[in-house]
């Protein structure tokens, strides 16, 4: 039931990702980050067996910044990314990591670009991407709508589609969502979706 | 075979641990490093020993971060420095990801001695060639900290020191001058006592000044040698106040 996609606009990449953490049929809470700031310039939204995701995801970003004080300067997106697809390649035969990832990541030489890396360690340079159920309607969606360099409005517009879809048509659809961007600015926080606030004790 | 895996730093009789003394000479024979807390900085410098002219000075950094709030120089064979900040650095990554926390500057540099002793006690190996000066602040209070490390593995925390070539001659220095400082006085103080050993001038010294906002920053030759030229006509001026005996009764 969970959710991520993302894709890659006019300078920037944009990825969102449910915010549900889910135990057989209780939620846990709905406000959990699923995407993790891989460093100054890249993101990571993963979705997968939740001890597997946290896991993987810290090891990457320690990693990704222990290159980074070795050599003096950051890692690139695609060497990154090849770096997590190698890791999960490793472990596959022997204690496999169930996490899917779509990394968003922003260089200066080459700007945007977004990665799909599924649990098996398939690697794939993408424009759109997205995981889970929740793919079914936002890859239909973003197949009908996207376009090379959209802008920032156009690509929350296109987010907020995707959300809607997954709302209405899956049956057990996640309620909250987080939206990150990654551009030459940085990766942060860009907004929420929420449609079910955490109760707050009175 | 046998015969080669006794320990190489064993006791002399008088209770000497002769490697260790050996890699303290060769610590003594290392460039001069100098480190000086602040209350709101800690200055790290060390000499430049002239770089060779085909020789690429960008890839001889002798201040190393360690992480993003710890930064290290070492004095001694660089070899050893390199395998040490190394191990250091996967330590400080490691660190985070197990506690969720930085580390301390006390925890990184009681992990350092604690690999510079192990091997003052192995098998075959001899002991790290280097003393290290190690500078950060802490993660949640803030507190800047110096500490020092050397091959015998015996580390303590110090308000200035130095370390390498004339270490004795800067920390005389440094017990005669040391006052309370902050910002750029702590940064004076620092080259003040590396210009009694090395010969002055901006490509003869390397300084880096790390701030709890800014982390670690390496001063530019242009900055150092401006601050040189401030403190030799600061010394001057002390010259001449001397020599002129008040004429006013």
């Amino acid at each position: 039931m969970e959710c991520v996609f993302g894709l890659v606009g006019n300078g920037f990449a944009i990825v969102a990702a449910d915010t549900s953490a889910v135990h057989s049929i209780l939620v846990h809470k709905s406000n959990e980050d699923k995407i993790i700031i891989l460093d100054s310039h890249k993101l990571i939204a993963a979705s997968g067996e939740p001890g597997d995701r946290v896991q993987f995801t810290e090891y990457i970003q320690k990693n990704v910044a222990l290159y980074q004080f070795r050599n003096g300067i950051p890692l690139t997106t695609v060497a990154a990314a090849n770096f997590t697809r190698g890791e999960l390649a490793t472990a596959l035969r022997k204690n496999p990591s169930f996490v899917n990832i779509l990394l968003a990541g922003y260089d200066k030489e080459t700007g945007p670009s977004l990665y799909y890396i599924d649990y098996i360690a398939t690697l794939h340079k993408v424009e759109k991407g997205a995981f889970g159920y929740g793919s079914y309607f936002s890859l239909s969606m973003m197949d009908r709508h996207f376009h090379s360099g959209m802008s920032v409005e156009e690509a929350i517009d296109l987010v907020d589609k995707c959300i809607l879809e997954i709302r209405s048509r899956l049956v057990v659809a996640p309620p909250n969502f987080v939206i990150k961007i990654v551009d030459k600015d940085g990766a942060r926080e860009y907004a929420w979706r929420e449609s079910v606030k955490e109760a707050v004790a009175a | 075979m046998a015969r080669y895996d006794r320990a190489i730093t064993v006791f002399s009789p008088d209770g000497h641990l002769f490697q260790v003394e050996y890699a303290l000479e060769a610590v003594r024979k290392g460039n001069a490093a100098v480190g000086v807390r602040g209350t709101d900085v800690v200055v790290l410098g060390v000499e430049k020993k002239s770089t060779a002219k085909l020789q690429d000075s960008r890839t001889v950094r002798k201040i190393v971060s360690l992480d993003d709030h710890i930064a290290l120089v070492c004095a001694g064979l660089k070899a050893d420095a390199r395998v040490l900040v190394n191990r250091a650095r996967i330590e400080c990554q490691s660190h985070r990801l197990t506690v969720e926390d930085p580390v301390t500057v006390e925890y990184i540099t009681r992990y350092i001695a604690g690999l510079q002793q192990k091997y003052t006690q192995s098998g075959g190996v001899r002991p790290f060639g280097l003393s290290t000066l190690i500078v950060g602040f802490d993660p949640y209070t803030g507190i800047p900290s110096l500490y020092q490390t050397d091959p015998s593995g015996a580390f303590s925390a110090w308000k200035a020191n130095a370390t390498g070539r004339n270490s004795n001659s800067m920390r005389e220095f440094l017990e005669k001058n040391y006052k309370e400082t902050s910002g750029q006085e702590t940064v004076k103080l620092a080259i003040r006592a590396l210009l009694e050993v090395v010969e002055s001038g901006g490509k003869n010294i390397e300084i880096a000044v790390m701030t709890k906002e800014h982390g670690l920053r390496q001063l530019e030759e242009a900055e150092i040698d401006a601050i040189v030229a401030e403190i030799e006509a600061e010394k001057a001026a002390a010259e001449t106040a001397k020599k002129a005996p008040p004429k006013e009764t």
